[in-house]
């Protein structure tokens, strides 16, 4: 009886024993990984902060404007005064919509010749 | 320890005579023995027991103490390379929109080992043929000195010349890596951002500390481990500010000032959209102090916040207002300005003979000294001074800039009743463009008192009463008349009603008395006029219009004209809708 708990306990204790280095390996292994994600997020990181800062400075006021002046001929852009702006009343009421009796291109195709049909009924 | 026998001859043969049996008294002793020893390992089991129990325990305390620790500390940021006790990260700067103002950058300083070099006249003539400031003979003695083993050779390497030094491939010439501060607008804004530079340096980083305006006031939350991913946004407006630059360049430099200055701030808030003071400086490549001459001089000299100047005719506002707040006056008011006035040996004169009497509106409309003076008098210096004291203009303002809280105004000895009289018109006390504007806000917001800051406010806290919701209607349309009918007429603008009073105030010469061709041109303005949202002050060092007959120098030929250049492009760049001049007058008719 007794000796069957040494065994259990020595076994329990060799099982613990694996358990533990195989958690150890692990935990290193973890580690490492966090790492190397860490190297890696430092240098996205760092590579995110640079590119935003070149689009900072491509898009600096001044060389906005020299592209504005340079490119004037065919974008025609201009400082935004009050001129610009313009009332509710100046926009033109939306056109009614043109309803197409036909419901799809391949009906319309094969409607060309009821349409002349048509016409030659209204006008006789 | 003597062991007891288990059967002592002396009580055997005594008990053999009386007859019992030895073999009890060998039981006898042999249960002691056994006691005795039972009870000396259980002691030793309790000890043992209690020992393991207080291991456990002090484990268990030291897990929770270290667990309580990183519980308690401030998290930090991811380690770049290996730690060090340096750190060069920072904070971004943004404007109010999210765009970059400041920002860091990596990059790479060089240095040498000396003992490491294989060839070090070979990489000295290479490296001088890099850097052209690199003398090679001067460099392979410094590579070659036996009693120098560390030289630092470039703080910062750009990506190409990193290569350069790279190919040349002495394994004695190594790379620092290094944060460099990096502003991508250039001078955009320069007096704001300040600048930074490079304060304790290792091999594997250097502190990126600032020297000036924001950078340098909010150093520590700009490096305060828990915020670095927070940018620092400002009140600044980068599109604004580069509108009001250019125009305000334009203006410097058509009308040949030796200097200019614009404040654009929101007279609800007390945030400065927009601050430019010219000449201005790169922050990226930031100059050092001037050695000699004028400090004010300097484009580091930040004339917006730290220029304190007589500024004239811009402060019969608050004279006015004053006047009318405290009810000595109403707008209809006739006032006295047969001139000059005189004062023991001081006299008072207009800029041109306005007749024997004008309303206080027009005392406002035409800028008559005698007028305001007159206007002030029966206040006198102790209420005129609660009252400036109570608008911020005794005192330096607090701005989020190191520099504007070191400068505050000059006032006079002895406020005498001359002081009262020429202070009511803008001279003997001097004034910051930004503390103009500040005052201006108050005028015309209905009479709150507010802060002027550099930072982003999501709301604000109504301020201190200063004026009452009539007068402040009542300036509104002064300073609309002024524009509309007086010395101002070069801000009628289309689509903006705007609203100011201008300033032309004699320089003081080097040597006292004031100096007769050097004048500094201000205007003050808010616009709209009918409902103010912004104050913009625009001022002018020594500018001269030379386009008519004769130089003409007052601020409605030159500050005027750039005010309202600023309005017209910046008004739609706020977010405000044009409204017709009519529009606007039948505000003003409605609130009278």
């Amino acid at each position: 009886m007794r000796s069957l708990l040494y065994l259990c306990t020595a076994l329990a204790v060799i099982a613990l024993a694996a358990w533990a280095y195989r958690e150890n390996h692990l935990t290193q292994q973890a580690m490492n990984e966090r790492r190397a994600l860490e190297r890696e997020i430092s240098a996205l990181s760092e590579a995110l902060s640079v590119q935003r800062a070149e689009w900072a400075y491509l898009n600096r006021p001044d060389r906005l404007r020299e592209l504005v002046d340079v490119n004037f001929d065919r974008l025609r852009l201009v400082p935004i005064t009050a001129s610009h702006f313009g009332e509710i009343g100046q926009i033109a009421y939306p056109m009614p919509e043109f309803r197409s009796q036909f419901d799809d291109g391949i009906e319309l195709f094969g409607a060309i010749e009821q349409l002349s049909d048509s016409r030659d009924e209204v006008t006789p | 320890m003597i062991r007891t026998p288990l059967r002592p001859l002396a009580r055997v043969l005594h008990a053999r005579e009386t007859g019992e049996n030895p073999d009890l008294i060998e039981r006898e002793n042999r249960r002691l023995r056994l006691e005795a020893q039972r009870d000396q390992a259980r002691s030793r089991a309790e000890m043992r027991l209690l020992a393991v129990a207080l291991l456990f325990a002090g484990a268990l305390v030291v897990l929770g103490a270290r667990m309580g620790l990183l519980a308690a500390t401030e998290p930090m940021e991811l380690a770049r390379g290996a730690p060090e006790d340096i750190s060069s990260a920072r904070a971004d700067i943004v404007d109010r929109q999210g765009r970059v103002l400041a920002t860091n950058v990596a990059t790479h300083a060089l240095y040498a080992e000396t003992r490491r070099m294989i060839e070090p006249a070979r990489a000295a003539q290479e490296l001088a043929r890099i850097f052209p400031d690199i003398d090679a003979d001067r460099m392979t003695e410094r590579f070659t000195d036996p009693n120098r083993r560390f030289i630092w050779l470039r703080s910062l390497l750009s990506p190409e010349q990193m290569q350069a030094v790279h190919d040349i491939g002495d394994p004695g010439l190594l790379f620092a890596p290094r944060e460099m501060r990096l502003y991508p607008n250039g001078r955009m804004g320069a007096h704001v951002l300040g600048g930074a530079s490079f304060g304790q340096q290792g091999v594997r980083a250097a502190e990126v500390i600032g020297v000036a305006g924001t950078e340098l006031y909010f150093e520590d939350r700009l490096r305060a481990p828990d915020m670095l991913d927070q940018p620092l946004q400002l009140s600044l407006d980068l599109t604004v500010q580069a509108a009001v630059t250019e125009v305000l360049e334009g203006g410097k430099r058509m009308l040949n000032a030796h200097g200019a200055t614009a404040v654009l701030m929101d007279v609800q808030t007390g945030e400065v959209i927009s601050l430019v003071s010219l000449p201005d400086f790169d922050p990226n490549d930031r100059p050092l102090p001037p050695t000699e001459g004028e400090p004010a001089d300097s484009p580091l000299f930040n004339r917006a916040a730290q220029g304190y100047y007589e500024l004239g005719s811009v402060m019969k506002a608050f004279a006015v207002a004053q006047a009318l707040d405290e009810g000595t006056v109403t707008p209809a008011t006739m006032i006295d300005t047969r001139g000059p006035l005189t004062w023991g040996r001081f006299r008072i004169r207009d800029f041109r003979n306005y007749g024997p009497e004008l309303s206080v509106k027009d005392v406002m409309v035409k800028s008559s000294n005698i007028g305001t003076a007159r206007i002030m008098q029966p206040i006198g210096a102790e209420r005129q001074q609660d009252f400036l004291r109570k608008i911020g203009l005794l005192d330096p303002m607090p701005l989020e800039l190191s520099e504007a809280r070191r400068a505050r105004p000059l006032l006079p000895d002895r406020w005498s009743e001359l002081s009262v009289m020429t202070i009511s018109y803008g001279h003997g006390m001097s004034t910051s463009p930004l503390a103009l504007a500040a005052g201006y806000a108050t005028l015309v917001n209905g009479g709150r008192k507010i802060a002027p800051t550099l930072l982003k406010q999501d709301q604000v806290q109504p301020g201190a009463q200063i004026i009452s919701q009539r007068t402040s209607d009542q300036m509104k349309l002064m300073l609309h008349q002024v524009v509309q009918e007086g010395t101002a007429s070069f801000a009628r603008i289309p689509g903006y009603p705007v609203g100011g009073k201008t300033g032309s105030a004699d320089k003081p010469g080097p040597r006292g008395g004031y100096m007769d061709d050097a004048v500094l041109a201000t205007f003050a303005s808010v616009f709209p006029s009918h409902a103010p949202r912004f104050a913009l002050v625009v001022t002018l060092d020594e500018p001269v219009d030379t386009t008519g007959p004769e130089p003409r120098r007052t601020a409605g030929w030159t500050a005027v004209p750039v005010s309202a250049e600023i309005i017209r492009r910046v008004g739609p760049l706020l977010g405000l809708r044009p409204v017709s001049l009519d529009v606007a007058n039948a505000r003003f008719e409605q609130g009278h």
